[in-house]
């Protein structure tokens, strides 16, 4: 039915909006969003109201929307489609950085799982888009590294199953927040040097202390401490156990 | 207590190392980063090993002699390390020596205050099937955090002696010592009980291991260590086996498809977590945290490592550490220069006869180091001691990782920097923490500009004293920003991928101040050695060549560039030669030619302009040689030339700048 898709359509690039939005602040506010989408803020409100309904948001009038589990899932693999997609257009295709953001918007929502995969494959997973170097989030394929995704070129992704929960980078963890290895994105002897030092998959740890300007993060694992590069702690991904990063998210 | 071998068994002949009357041993001290090994190295064979709280230190290979009992002991300190996997230069080369050197003994010094993390290395050391002892280090810092062990039942599990000590305070040597000889005296004779891994991954290690054998291939390596590195597909060990067998390697390709079909995970990931997993149950099983407390060390974390405070705490630690050299310095050389004053003036000597020219050179070389690089660099080198075993040094690392990343270096590349303040030449000998070449090298382009105890003096000497404090002050500064600029072109002219940082961050701990007394003597005697020599001879041949008159011509040569873009006096071209030997040459000579009032020959402009010259136009003789022996002369020459050009336009701008100023 032509008409469902146009509202996955819709909905997709609403949480996608609204992922990008709440890196920044707690809950958006229609206006904000009604700006970014430029669109009406009757129609938001009244679009809000469909997406709490799904159970994508959280929805209050004043207070505005934040992103549930839910919707989040969806948010962030669009966001990484999209995000993908620039890299493609721009280091494949050279096409010229200001000019990939309309293009991927377009191509996003019409991508597959084995589409997104080889593209991930092709471009070496990266970890940032070309043209404002936000961060791509993880693929949902149930890996512990890169490196096995390359081996298993061949399984289908049917086989390999999606991941449930939604991971979260080091960096974008909070002081005091524990979480269990999932996934490590990165070359070969990145991912060796981490599991060498103890950054196992389904290993714990804890943050310890956070630092600014991009700079490393400091965590707890396997009794002693370690500090992790901005980039290193950015392609490290952990399943959130003490839940406080969610309730911060739900206000 | 950890008597595994009641009695000495005759030492058996195939003993190889033991020598003809077989009381000779070789023992081997490993372990992670900052556990302790060097300060072990250093109680027992009494030289000075560098130590300090910041990980990977000893990057070429310490050895020392010990007398015990009959026996004469030869002891090598072996890079920290985490593993044995061949990704750093420190771990191949431990690696190697472990294999293909077969110390009689290797002692695995364990940070008894973070026991799972180093256990993951004793692993490792077992699987390599060498005659092992663990030295339980640290058991006080353990104790500090509350956490006790039960080193029997450390003993029984790990299958070798464990001797418990405090190293610093030299607590339990003796017995780590006579365990270590009684291991060594029967390490033809000692079991082998591998540490198990669950069945699914032991029965496919056993399985190659087997075939290994089978296939007779002859390696320093025992097989059962072969098989588990090819199925943690090892590029090294695979080369080394592919070139032999290839139903090997086939083989081993099976076995870890099955064991990752059976995990859902890489083999490679699955045998390092089961490694982990038997170093968490053998600790969990040993030790026990009594109370948790919330040690000073995290307390004091809560201000170092504080996002705002933290930044504050590291300027204000190197700030200081500057300072302190820069002024304790200056008030051991004035009294050394009058002590040696009043013997021999020490004034470079450029007429009369040639010998005695010569002997002047000699001894001014040996007289200007004593009176000058000794009282700067003995106050930095024992304050940055503190620095560094307090685990401070660690957390400005941790801090000023991001902006160490603007010049394509990471956070631990801070520490060679830091050093370069004292001299240049073991500085870049340190860069061998860091791990590729490219970032070596851009960290050791960054340390030649770093002003050491030699361009202290310059600027102390022409600047504080005939301009002001502040302009001195300000030179500092301006020569930090300088190393800030040239390292961003450098990194991007220089193409590459930069490191991340990981790094592990160890407690706090007090100083001790037979460390620091033992390592500032060290890290002096270091640059004696080094220095003094190309120091002594240096001066020498270019006060002989000056004799000659070959140094006026290429003076003349040089002055249309002091001269006329410098605003220097033609006598400039003479002391930026006599410079590339020690920086201090440049203030020697001006004073010898001159006299001690310098203020009626050069203006202000031409002070500051000359010390920022001589600050940065070419690296000293022994850091040249330093360059080339680590990366050839290419570089060397590269590094050379990118000093003098930075030098000469930063000189030339600021003449001109300089003169609205005065």
């Amino acid at each position: 039915m032509p008409g469902k898709d146009k509202l996955s359509e819709n909905v997709e690039e609403y949480l996608e909006v609204l992922y990008r939005l709440s890196r920044t602040e707690e809950r958006v506010s229609t206006s904000v969003i009604a700006r970014n989408l430029r669109i009406a803020p009757a129609s938001v409100t009244q679009m809000l109201k469909k997406l709490e309904a799904n159970g994508y948001i959280e929805y209050s009038p004043y207070k505005g929307a934040n992103l549930t589990e839910k919707g989040l899932k969806i948010a962030k693999k669009i966001t990484r489609r999209h995000r993908l997609l620039e890299r493609f257009l721009h280091d494949v295709l050279k096409i010229k950085k200001d000019k990939v953001h309309e293009q991927a918007c377009e191509m996003e929502h019409s991508l597959s799982d084995e589409a997104e995969r080889a593209l991930c494959q092709l471009l070496k997973h990266p970890d940032r888009c070309p043209d404002d170097y936000e961060p791509i989030p993880p693929c949902d394929l149930k890996f512990t590294t890169c490196e096995e995704c390359l081996k298993k070129r061949s399984e289908e992704i049917s086989k390999i199953g999606m991941r449930g929960q939604n991971l979260f980078p080091l960096i974008e963890l909070k002081k005091g927040d524990t979480g269990k290895i999932v996934f490590i994105r990165g070359g070969h002897k990145m991912i060796r040097r981490l599991l060498d030092m103890g950054i196992t998959p389904n290993a714990v740890i804890k943050i310890i202390e956070t630092s600014p300007f991009k700079g490393p993060v400091e965590i707890s694992v396997r009794g002693s401490n370690l500090a992790l590069g901005h980039s290193i702690a950015a392609n490290v991904f952990v399943e959130v156990i003490n839940n406080e990063l969610e309730a911060s998210d739900h206000g | 207590m950890a008597k595994f071998l009641n009695h000495c068994s005759p030492s058996s002949e195939k003993n190889q190392t033991a020598g003809k009357n077989g009381k000779s041993i070789t023992i081997a001290l490993a372990g992670n980063a900052n556990v302790g090994k060097s300060v072990i190295f250093n109680q027992l064979t009494g030289s000075g090993q560098i130590i300090g709280n910041w990980p990977g230190k000893t990057v070429e290979l310490a050895k020392g002699k010990l007398h015990f009992e009959d026996y004469e002991i030869d002891i090598v300190d072996l890079p920290g390390i985490y593993s044995f996997s061949t990704y750093s230069f420190e771990e191949l080369v431990s690696r190697d020596y472990i294999a293909l050197e077969k110390p009689d003994v290797v002692i695995n010094v364990v940070d008894a205050s973070v026991l799972e993390r180093n256990l993951y290395f004793t692993i490792q050391l077992k699987e390599m099937e060498v005659p092992l002892v663990v030295c339980l280090n640290q058991i006080d810092m353990a104790k500090k955090k509350g956490i006790v062990i039960d080193s029997e039942k450390l003993q029984s599990l790990l299958g070798v002696p464990v001797v418990s000590t405090v190293a610093v305070r030299g607590e339990g040597l003796r017995e780590l010592i006579e365990v270590a000889v009684e291991v060594a005296q029967n390490k033809n004779s000692i079991e082998k009980n591998p540490i198990r891994y669950s069945t699914e991954v032991e029965e496919r290690i056993e399985k190659l291991a087997g075939f290994i054998e089978s296939q007779g291939i002859s390696s320093s390596f025992p097989s059962r260590w072969v098989a588990i590195k090819l199925l943690e597909d090892d590029p090294e060990v695979k080369k080394m086996v592919g070139s032999k067998s290839e139903a090997v390697i086939n083989l081993s390709k099976t076995l870890a498809d099955e064991i990752e079909s059976i995990y859902q995970e890489p083999c490679f990931s699955v045998i390092i977590s089961e490694r982990y997993s038997v170093a968490n149950r053998i600790a969990n099983s040993v030790q026990k945290q009594t109370e948790m407390k919330a040690s000073l060390s995290e307390r004091i974390d809560q201000i170092v490592m504080h996002r705002v405070l933290g930044h504050v705490v590291s300027v204000l630690v190197i700030g200081g550490l500057l300072l302190w050299t820069f002024f304790v310095g200056n008030f051991l050389s004035d009294i050394l220069s009058q002590v040696f004053g009043f013997f021999q003036p020490i004034d470079p000597k450029v007429r009369g006869p040639f010998l005695a020219i010569l002997w002047n050179g000699a001894f001014g070389g040996i007289v200007a180091g004593i009176t000058l690089v000794i009282p700067f660099v003995i106050p930095f080198y024992m304050m940055l001691t503190v620095i560094e075993d307090s685990g401070i040094l660690t957390r400005i690392a941790f801090m000023m990782d991001s902006l160490m990343h603007k010049i394509g270096l990471h956070g631990k590349a801070l520490i060679p920097l830091i050093l370069g303040y004292g001299c240049n030449v073991p500085a870049i000998y340190t860069t061998r923490i860091l791990e590729t070449r490219r970032e070596r090298l851009l960290a050791s382009l960054a340390i030649t500009f770093a002003p050491c105890s030699a361009r202290t003096i310059v600027i102390l000497g022409l600047v504080a004293v005939f301009v002001s404090i502040q302009w001195a002050m300000a030179l500092y500064i301006i020569d930090l920003m300088i190393i800030f600029i040239v390292g961003r072109f450098a990194f991007k002219a220089l193409p590459g991928e930069t490191t991340g940082l990981i790094m592990e961050i160890h407690s706090f701990r007090v100083p001790s101040l037979k460390v620091v007394a033992n390592q500032t003597w060290t890290r002096t005697k270091s640059i004696i050695y080094i220095v003094f020599p190309i120091y002594v001879i240096g001066s020498a041949a270019v006060q002989g060549l000056y004799a000659f008159g070959i140094l006026g011509p290429i003076s003349d040569f040089m002055s249309p560039l002091t001269v006329m873009w410098l605003g220097l006096p033609s006598i400039a071209g003479i002391l930026l030669i006599f410079g590339t030997v020690r920086k201090e040459y440049i203030l020697l000579l001006l004073t010898a030619i001159y006299g001690t009032d310098l203020s009626s020959v050069l203006t202000p402009v031409q002070f500051i302009v000359l010390a920022l010259i001589g600050m940065l136009y070419i690296p000293c003789v022994s850091t040249i040689t330093i360059l080339s022996k680590e990366f050839g002369w290419r570089s060397a020459t590269m590094i050379s030339l990118a000093n003098f050009i930075t030098a000469i336009l930063i000189g030339g701008i600021f003449y001109r700048i300089l003169t609205f100023i005065f």
